[in-house]
């Protein structure tokens, strides 16, 4: 499989990152030779196969729904490139000027 | 007197301060001296953190003038430690060597970081890597590349090549580092050191900032088995903070070191040594290796892991899926690098990721999002998951009567900066013997065994174990190095002693 320069757009605006026209060429064609030497994986015939998503078995794990320290409204704030009022600041996101498309 | 970190295993750091013979904070200096004598050409680290250091070597050294007795002190007492820059440790920064990241402050503590604190570890600073652990030559760093000790024109391997060249350099004894695909074993193996990475579970991974959460595990880098042993004694088991990390009983991984090969079964990968591009003094050493193992009194046999030459194929399917799916957390709203003039939500991710991310992040991010994008699911993750479970039936029935499995660590011993960063697939090719391993979640650890006759270059052999198989891994391990005797001070630190 190959991507187009439109796909790599798209790829781009679902990973959320604004790329250059440049970056979107050289992307197009490193993924591409990557894709190629992937796509061995397509010949094996795994139809019967299940999927592996942990190598070691597992179990979710609940703890008790009990109050505990936690991070500090401080600390969690402490790495926000903007704050105001204890929260964190964001652009408007609803109503005009919002775009969440 | 400066103290020589490479003239000291753990072991006798500790002894020397129990004894009076030296101070936790003169261990210390030893390591701030080294890092002053070289750094500046190795550039393992991020940070030094002196103030962290002598807090942690202070209490060492209290605990020693009020009589502690040699079970009370912790049995890393003293030793210098420093964590690759993807750990959290307070009063630090964790930058994963990232723009996107350049003045993250720590707020919590990584649990293995503080485990091996707690056991006497004193924190001298943090290393350098590829950016979130992208890449195999800590080329991709935002803040340049390390440079390895046994030729500084060389990469020390990646993506924990800070953890490999300090331990390298002796500035500092143990040192953690995180492995995805081979992120511990490769640079372990170029620059000469003993480089683990656990069973998936074995160590917690809290406070370690994701790759690939299926994948990810932390282990140690020192220059003997033995200290290998004893980190991981201090770092492994149980935290609650880490659903994935298991719970199970306390073992001490020293207790068979010196048990010996004789009577092991140990399967040699023959299909995967044939592979294309594997460089012939890493086949002749691979050979050697096991040559030694049957001299020693182990039963030495060929295995074949068919599947594992998909490892590759799937690998880079699933570990960039589940790293698009991990920096998503990156937005420049919680923490991060954040545009200034945004003009709405959108723009503000897409710009501040764009500027925050360098070129492999980006280009993994790009690649896990269009194998998880609609259409190409079942095409790519779906099938690469599949393709794992073949993988550890592979080694299943390879470890059905086999104790260890070995194998070269890489294909080739350190390779010049700047030879393969054009090139992201011949980058990706030095992981081939390491991925099949994590894609299994089987324990493995790099060993070093002597200079490669070609390139006079530091080999290194993985010994792959099953899972939870740490304990004769390290048997193993330990075997090999009485056997090779392999000087691990690399030509760098012999420069500095003979000048001292």
């Amino acid at each position: 499989m190959s991507l187009s320069e439109e796909e790599v757009r798209h790829v781009a605006l679902l990973a959320r990152l604004a790329l250059t026209d440049e970056q979107v060429e050289t992307l197009g064609a490193e993924l591409n030779s990557i894709l190629g030497h992937i796509d061995a994986i397509q010949q094996l015939d795994l139809a019967d196969v299940e999927p592996t998503s942990h190598a070691i078995p597992m179990v979710n794990e609940v703890r008790a729904d009990e109050p505990r320290p936690c991070l500090s409204r401080e600390d969690a704030l402490r790495n926000a490139p903007m704050a105001q009022d204890g929260a964190f600041v964001i652009p408007q996101i609803v109503g005009p000027g919002g775009d969440l498309s | 007197m400066t103290v020589d970190l490479s003239a000291l295993t753990a072991p006798e750091i500790r002894a020397a301060i129990l004894r009076g013979d030296l101070s936790a904070r003169e261990v210390a200096d030893g390591a701030f001296a080294r890092i002053e004598a070289c750094d500046d050409r190795v550039r393992a680290f991020n940070e030094v953190t002196r103030e962290l250091a002598y807090a942690s070597a202070d209490r060492v050294d209290d605990m020693v003038r009020s009589g502690a007795s040699p079970e009370e002190l912790p049995p890393l007492a003293g030793v210098p430690v420093a964590f690759k820059d993807n750990m959290n440790l307070i009063g630090t920064r964790t930058t994963c060597s990232s723009r996107i990241l350049a003045n993250h402050e720590s707020v919590y503590d990584c649990t293995a970081v503080a485990r091996l604190i707690k056991a006497g570890g004193v924190p001298v600073g943090k290393l350098n890597m590829d950016e979130f652990a992208f890449g195999s030559s800590t080329e991709n760093s935002a803040f340049g590349p390390t440079h390895n000790p046994w030729d500084l024109e060389r990469v020390p391997g990646g993506s924990s090549g800070g953890s490999a060249a300090a331990v390298s350099a002796g500035m500092a004894t143990i040192t953690l580092g995180s492995d995805t695909g081979g992120s511990i074993r490769q640079p372990g193996a170029f620059c000469g050191v003993v480089a683990m990475k656990p069973t998936y579970g074995r160590v917690s991974r809290y406070g370690c900032v994701a790759f690939a959460s299926s994948l990810d595990q932390i282990g140690p880098f020192s220059k003997s088995v033995e200290e290998c042993a004893l980190a991981l004694n201090a770092i492994c088991g149980k935290d609650p903070m880490d659903a994935t990390s298991v719970d199970r009983p306390h073992e001490d991984f020293t207790r068979d070191l010196e048990r010996g090969a004789s009577g092991l079964r140990i399967g040699v990968v023959t299909d995967m040594l044939d592979m294309e591009g594997v460089a012939p003094e890493v086949k002749s050493a691979t050979m050697a290796a096991a040559e030694l193992f049957a001299a020693l009194g182990a039963e030495v046999g060929e295995v074949e892991l068919p599947s594992a030459r998909y490892g590759l194929s799937a690998y880079y399917i699933i570990g960039p899926a589940e790293a698009s799916s991990n920096l998503a957390r990156f937005d420049g709203i919680r923490y991060g690098h954040r545009v200034a003039d945004a003009k709405d939500v959108l723009d503000l991710y897409m710009r501040s990721r764009a500027e925050g991310f360098g070129p492999e992040a980006i280009r993994r991010i790009m690649l896990g999002t269009y194998a998880l994008s609609a259409g190409y699911y079942d095409a790519y993750y779906g099938q690469a998951q599949k393709a794992r479970t073949v993988i550890i039936r592979d080694f299943e029935r390879a470890f059905a009567d086999h104790d260890v499995l070995l194998t070269p660590t890489s294909p080739t011993t350190a390779f010049r900066i700047g030879e393969k960063s054009a090139d992201p697939l011949a980058m990706y090719l030095s992981d081939v013997y390491t991925i099949p391993v994590n894609l299994a979640g089987n324990c493995a650890v790099s060993v070093p065994v002597g200079l490669g006759d070609d390139s006079e270059l530091p080999v290194g052999i993985q010994l792959i174990g099953t899972h939870f198989a740490e304990g004769v891994v390290l048997r193993a391990a330990r075997a090999l190095e009485r056997a090779v005797a392999f000087d691990v001070t690399p030509p760098l630190v012999r420069e500095l002693q003979a000048r001292a």
